[in-house]
């Protein structure tokens, strides 16, 4: 039986508080498109996503009319680009970032996932090609999204492509410096990166994956806010009961839209993401859910605690919902997209030293964080060990979406519009660690590896 | 297969015949509805069935929210199926 409250409150959830289901994300095996004539290759990549994805966009609105939650983004993510790569040696992958783009058009997905590189261990065969492209892939394309992964818990730190991919977020932020540098915005140096993460700009289809999935992630953290903030002065305990069982509601109404989707679709249901995921509309925000559990602002003393705990409710209200839950889930903490986040980094109450202990406890890492164009490509491989070591020690992803802005300094804004905000560029540590990144090499896996 | 119409805003005359009418242009059967007015808030729940309407379903969710934009009433038109999964286990 449907009772007046639970319609009303989902209502009040849509129109006031921003329930929404973010992305359904299509995952695509370009496996079957290796050619090593790379316009045939092209040719078979283009043919198969827009055969696979033709219905995508009109599926995704259709449920949304039905069901009446919005689904804001219809996306892909395809196989690492590399491991196509692999197969032309000789030719310049830009050609695949092109092609990715332009079937992305064709189908109206607004971003493609997957000009990507797996290099925790080694570079293989089309890796040192696709890092060495990914500055101009990214400036001569809309909607590709770029990642590679440097670590992982089982296999340890690659020191070698953590060196390089210093180099590449500043090359790519140069290359795109007329547009706000939004390159780099869309490229990610991950650790322990997921195959199946829906969200971008890190999803790619892992070679572990089928054919085609769909991958569903959630969204909501105005909901959990505005929970709270119903349920006033209650003790730490109800609070993370508060955001359980919100988390459950937002996850079923998620797992609901997956259902529908890749029944509609004809393609396997793959993952639910738990992520609360913020957007710069005000009131769609992370920081403000640790706000209103009692912080003055985020970034003060207590942060991290709060985002443990809303992490760690999110899971568990959310892994009863669904079937099958994967990618990231967990709290996201963009800074340009996250309005409260936005105001703590212009006050300075938020630090990238105090990100950095957030993400020891969030869903992913540094992410979307504006920094000064003059900082070092050694001091930006040295924020990636960082934030590789906890995600390695951690057994966690974590990962770093920085945006070098070039020609500006600390308190200069950056404004990409749209999903990906915009906001203050913030102060680094510009003691140069040269030295440590120019030894190259691989650091161990931790002891947590040997788990056999 | 029901769809749950909510209507909610400033009340005037005729609210419910108008939202009645559409769905009986659509061939939806009105199955129940809960209405209240609070302070001149008009707030008001229909279930519909929607199994064996003339029109498909999108084009009579189309039609109830055209409706509410010209009342200056927001109309919501959705699936039960919804509040089924999120409010029980």
């Amino acid at each position: 039986m449907i009772n007046s409250h639970d319609i009303l409150e989902t209502i009040s959830m849509i129109d006031n508080e921003n329930l929404d289901v973010r992305t359904i994300t299509m995952g695509i095996s370009l496996l079957d498109c290796i050619d090593s004539d790379i316009d045939k290759a092209c040719d078979k990549i283009y043919d198969k996503i827009c055969r696979y994805a033709k219905d995508l966009v009109k599926t995704g609105e259709d449920i949304s009319k039905d069901y009446g939650i919005p689904i804001i983004h219809k996306r892909i993510a395809v196989t690492p680009i590399a491991l196509i790569a692999a197969a032309c040696p000789t030719k310049n992958p830009v050609k695949f970032a092109k092609t990715l783009d332009r079937a992305s058009k064709t189908v109206g997905v607004n971003f493609v996932g997957g000009y990507s590189s797996l290099v925790h261990k080694g570079f293989a065969p089309g890796d040192y090609a696709l890092i060495e492209s990914i500055p101009e892939a990214l400036s001569v394309t809309d909607n590709v999204c770029s990642s590679v992964n440097v670590g992982s818990t089982k296999t340890g730190i690659n020191m070698d492509a953590v060196a390089k991919m210093g180099r590449i977020i500043k090359a790519t932020a140069e290359e795109t410096k007329d547009r706000d540098c939004i390159g780099a915005a869309k490229l990610v140096v991950f650790c322990n990166a997921p195959e199946d993460n829906p969200f971008m700009a890190g999803a790619f289809h892992g070679t572990g994956e089928p054919d085609c999935v769909i991958n569903v992630g959630v969204s909501g953290p105005g909901v959990v806010r505005a929970a709270l903030s119903k349920a006033g002065d209650c003790n730490i305990t109800e609070v993370a009961d508060i955001v359980k069982r919100t988390a459950f509601k937002i996850t079923r109404a998620g797992q609901l839209v997956a259902q529908e989707a890749a029944k509609r679709l004809c393609v396997p249901f793959g993952i639910l993401d738990l992520s609360l995921a913020p957007t710069p509309a005000v009131g769609d925000s992370v920081a403000y859910i640790l706000e209103e559990m009692g912080l003055e602002q985020c970034g003060a003393h207590g942060t991290t605690a709060c985002l443990a705990l809303l992490n760690d409710a999110v899971k568990k209200g959310g892994a009863m919902a669904s079937s099958h839950v994967g990618g990231l889930s967990g709290a996201f903490i963009p800074v340009t997209e996250d309005a409260g986040m936005i105001e703590a980094a212009r006050s300075k109450a938020l630090s990238i030293v105090k990100l950095e202990a957030m993400t020891s406890v969030c869903s992913v890492g540094l992410d979307m964080i504006a920094i000064p164009g003059d900082t070092t490509a050694d001091v930006i491989s040295g924020i990636i060990a960082d934030e590789a070591a906890i995600g390695m020690v951690n057994t966690k992803t974590t990962a770093v979406r920085l945006i070098p802005a070039i020609g500006k300094k600390v308190g200069d804004e950056l404004n990409f519009g749209g999903l990906l905000g915009g906001g203050p560029v913030m102060e680094v540590n510009t003691k140069s660690p040269a030295k440590l990144i120019a030894r190259g090499g691989r650091i161990p896996a931790p002891l947590q590896s040997l788990k056999n | 297969m029901r769809a749950v119409i909510t209507v909610l805003g400033k009340d005037n005359v005729g609210i419910l015949a108008k939202v009645s009418n559409v769905c009986a242009d659509a061939g939806a059967n009105i199955i129940e509805v809960t209405q209240s007015v609070l302070q001149e808030m008009f707030a008001m729940i229909m279930f519909v069935e929607i199994g064996d309407i003339k029109i498909p379903y999108s084009e009579l969710s189309d039609n109830l929210v055209a409706l509410g934009d010209d009342l200056g009433l927001k109309v919501h038109v959705m699936h039960e199926d919804i509040f089924n999964t999120m409010y029980h286990v």
